[in-house]
């Protein structure tokens, strides 16, 4: 590193010292100051054992991932997204970042650590839990505490991080993980796969009904470090849960890397509604810095009459790649994308899912609504595939885009493939803009600019919000607020 | 309580307003008609404050303000109020959460407490039976689907709400059939106060059959070109617009 580089980041901090203290700012961009473990930079067979031994797995586990390590070494970068993606140098990038404190329980979890949480709305104290929202809070690439564990086992609920999953319930593990999105299914996944180092793991047995909304709270705190979680839910026949997820990072100027995969089992009659509101780092106002968000998620309703429904709002990231997906392959079967995707500043999102039909008489909605300000990039990009044996199978996709300024970009990439002549696809798409008379309908009543836009967003986006959990809508809205401040005037 | 004193404004370039001048004062109700092209519709623009709207010469004060140099949001809330001509869609924003988020951040910036769900409500309902008006256009989006006759009434429904100081009508009586006029011209003579002012832009006399103005005005080439009662009105319906302009000649001021 020269020292010309150094002053530029110099310089680019102070600008955005400066641009924050104008108003605008990323609330969840701090760092935490704790003690922490790593691996070294770099990613070799090498590195994939001493992570899976630190992590003390079976045998069984280091082969897996050694094998997906092979695969991705074999892979190439996909290439097919609308991004502009600088190189990403993977031997640059430590592995393993973990809180050196252990706790063993929740009353010994660092206090910087559960500081962090409390600044960020997530009560990790169960005292503290007045939602009645379970929590599995994961700080870089550990988990640090589940709360109502106890209230959930008596309900045969299994809530735990992935780690203690895979040491003790290890046929679970070994039957489901890798069941919905392999190894090899694409590069990330695969890289995701060799080194993933911890996430949330959720086990509904037949027919019980979740008793609490589940949630998980990724954080990434250190430096140069990549976050590979992976998360696992499995629903066994007839039975129900609710699972949230949310997701910050401090502001750095260096670009981070988040590859996670998650995989949603529904058996027979199961219902499983996974909602995410993502607010990774999205980077500064001149494009500098953020996460990379390039994650495998994706459903597979295995058994007749299952449900699966993605809720999304992503406000955050550097850049986005993410498609989650249902596969219907039991007859009857529902799949669900809600989306909200906003882009600001220089954000890239393509963003979107896939509803692979394959039972009879399944049905999917995709509601995707797209706002980009400033100079983003906002892309749908979606696939519907109805299947030979998908009998009488119907998908209906509405693609809302609203655009908020003059240089900023909407695009939309609907594929469809229908293998049976009884099969119904629908595709709606609208493009919009935040037209003059609007903004100047609501100020002559009295109403701020800022605050038009906000509402006229909020009501772009009110068919997604309402699918959310009421807290998370509440969040998603202030979020969407916050991440538009600056986009008019 | 508004004064407009030799007020020229441009639109893209082109002069519409030509040195207007007009005076109304609290309570009175001021007819402003003419023919298409005439500036009324820019009257009331500039009034309001839309962007777009170059005012090169002139003063406006209303209270004792200048009232060309607050934004629009400022003017609502010193009580300037505009029934649009074509009332904007917008979709997904609830219609009586809409009316709240401005009627309190009128009264945020006056200094006065904001009304709570349960308070906003109430004085809904006493406005909704006023205007005659049914329930139903307030579960839905603001103007999303709405008949040209509810998005009329829905101005005028927001004005009882909002409760404005100076209430300037843009061809409100356009496009709606007798009944729905009828209904419209109901509502803003409900309104009419000892406090309250109102400037009735209209290209027709037919409103002013059912909203009777205190003074008639004729705009013409950007001007105020003939003042008079309500017999003017019914000169115009007689004789058309034709001629009016050429027969005054520039700089003349009414």
């Amino acid at each position: 590193m020269s020292s010309t580089s150094t002053e530029t980041k110099a310089t680019r901090r102070d600008n955005a010292e400066v641009v924050e203290a104008l108003g605008r700012s990323y609330a969840a961009g701090f760092v935490t100051d704790i003690e922490t473990d790593y691996l070294p930079p770099g990613l070799s067979e090498d590195i994939v054992r001493q992570l899976s031994a630190l992590k003390r797995e079976p045998s069984w586990m280091t082969e897996w991932r050694l094998g997906a390590y092979r695969h991705w070494l074999t892979m190439p970068k996909p290439d097919w997204a609308k991004l502009k993606i600088d190189p990403i140098d993977y031997q640059a990038i430590s592995y393993y970042a973990a809180p050196k404190a252990k706790p063993k329980s929740l009353a010994e979890v660092d206090p910087a650590l559960l500081e962090t949480y409390e600044k960020l709305g997530i009560p990790l104290h169960e005292r503290a839990a007045l939602a009645g929202v379970a929590v599995d809070a994961v700080f870089d690439s550990v988990s640090v505490g589940t709360t109502f564990r106890k209230q959930l086992a008596e309900a045969g609920v299994l809530f735990c991080s992935m780690s203690e999953a895979i040491r003790e319930y290890p046929e679970l593990v070994q039957k489901y993980l890798g069941s919905v999105v392999p190894t090899g299914d694409n590069f990330f996944a695969a890289l995701n796969s060799a080194v993933f180092s911890d996430g949330s793991f959720v086990f509904i047995p037949k027919g019980v009904r979740c008793p609490m909304e589940l949630s998980t709270y990724f954080r990434i705190n250190a430096q140069n470090t990549g976050q590979f979680e992976r998360t696992l839910i499995v629903a066994e026949e007839g039975s129900h849960v609710s699972y949230l997820e949310g997701c910050t990072a401090p502001k750095r100027d260096e670009n981070q890397l988040h590859a996670a995969v998650v995989e949603l089992v529904a058996l027979e009659k199961a219902q499983i509604k996974y909602s995410t509101v993502q607010n990774w780092y999205p980077g500064d106002e001149n494009g500098v810095g953020g996460i990379y968000n390039f994650v495998t998620k994706r459903g597979d309703c295995r058994g007749d009459d299952s449900k699966i429904s993605w809720t999304q709002v992503e406000t955050g990231s550097a850049i986005t790649w993410k498609y989650p997906s249902v596969i219907l392959r039991g007859d009857r079967s529902v799949g669900e994308f809600h989306s909200v995707a906003l882009t600001h500043h220089f954000q890239q999102a393509d963003t979107g899912t896939k509803m692979i039909h394959l039972g009879k008489d399944t049905k999917s909605k995709i509601v995707a609504k797209g706002i980009s300000a400033g100079r983003s990039s906002n892309s749908y990009r979606g696939l519907v595939k109805m299947g030979k044996g998908a009998e009488g199978a119907r998908n209906y996709t509405q693609c809302d885009s609203l655009l908020i300024g003059k240089r900023c970009g909407a695009h939309t990439f609907p594929y469809m493939e229908v293998k049976n002549p009884s099969a119904i696809v629908e595709h709606e798409a609208t493009t919009s803009k935040i037209s003059d008379d609007q903004m100047f309908y609501c100020r002559s009543r009295g109403i701020r600019e800022e605050d038009a836009v906000s509402m006229i967003v909020d009501g772009f986006c009110k068919q997604v919000f309402k699918e959310l959990p009421m807290e998370f809508a509440v969040e998603a809205k202030k979020l969407l607020e916050v991440s538009l401040e600056g986009a008019v005037g | 309580m508004l004064k407009i004193e030799n007020l020229h404004a441009r639109v893209e370039g082109r002069e519409i307003l030509k040195g207007l001048s007009l005076s109304v004062s609290a309570g009175e109700v001021h007819a402003i008609m003419g023919p298409n092209g005439a500036g009324k519709s820019t009257l009331g623009n500039v009034l309001s404050g839309r962007d777009g709207y170059e005012v090169t010469a002139g003063t406006v004060t209303y209270n004792g303000i200048d009232l060309l140099s607050l934004a629009p949001e400022a003017r609502a809330a010193a009580g300037v109020f505009l029934a649009f001509q074509y009332p904007v869609e917008i979709p997904g924003v609830n219609n009586t959460y809409f009316l709240r988020a401005a009627l309190n951040a009128q009264r945020k910036v006056r200094g006065e407490s904001e009304l709570d769900s349960m308070q906003f409500l109430k004085l809904v309902r006493e406005k909704l039976k006023v205007m005659q008006i049914s329930d139903e256009l307030l579960h839905r989006a603001v103007n999303a689907g709405f008949s040209g006759g509810e998005k009329k009434r829905n101005e005028i429904f927001q004005m009882a709400v909002l409760q404005p100081q100076l209430a300037i009508l843009d061809e409100t009586d356009s496009g709606l059939d007798i009944d729905a006029l009828k209904q419209v011209a109901q509502g803003v003579n409900a309104l009419r106060s000892p406090e309250r002012s109102f400037l009735m832009i209209t290209h027709y006399q037919r409103l002013l059959d059912y909203v009777v103005p205190d003074f008639v005005h004729v705009l013409a080439d950007g001007r105020i070109v003939e003042s008079g009662d309500k017999s003017l009105a019914l000169k115009l319906e007689e004789h058309g617009y034709v001629g009016i302009g050429e027969s005054y000649p520039a700089g003349a001021t009414a």
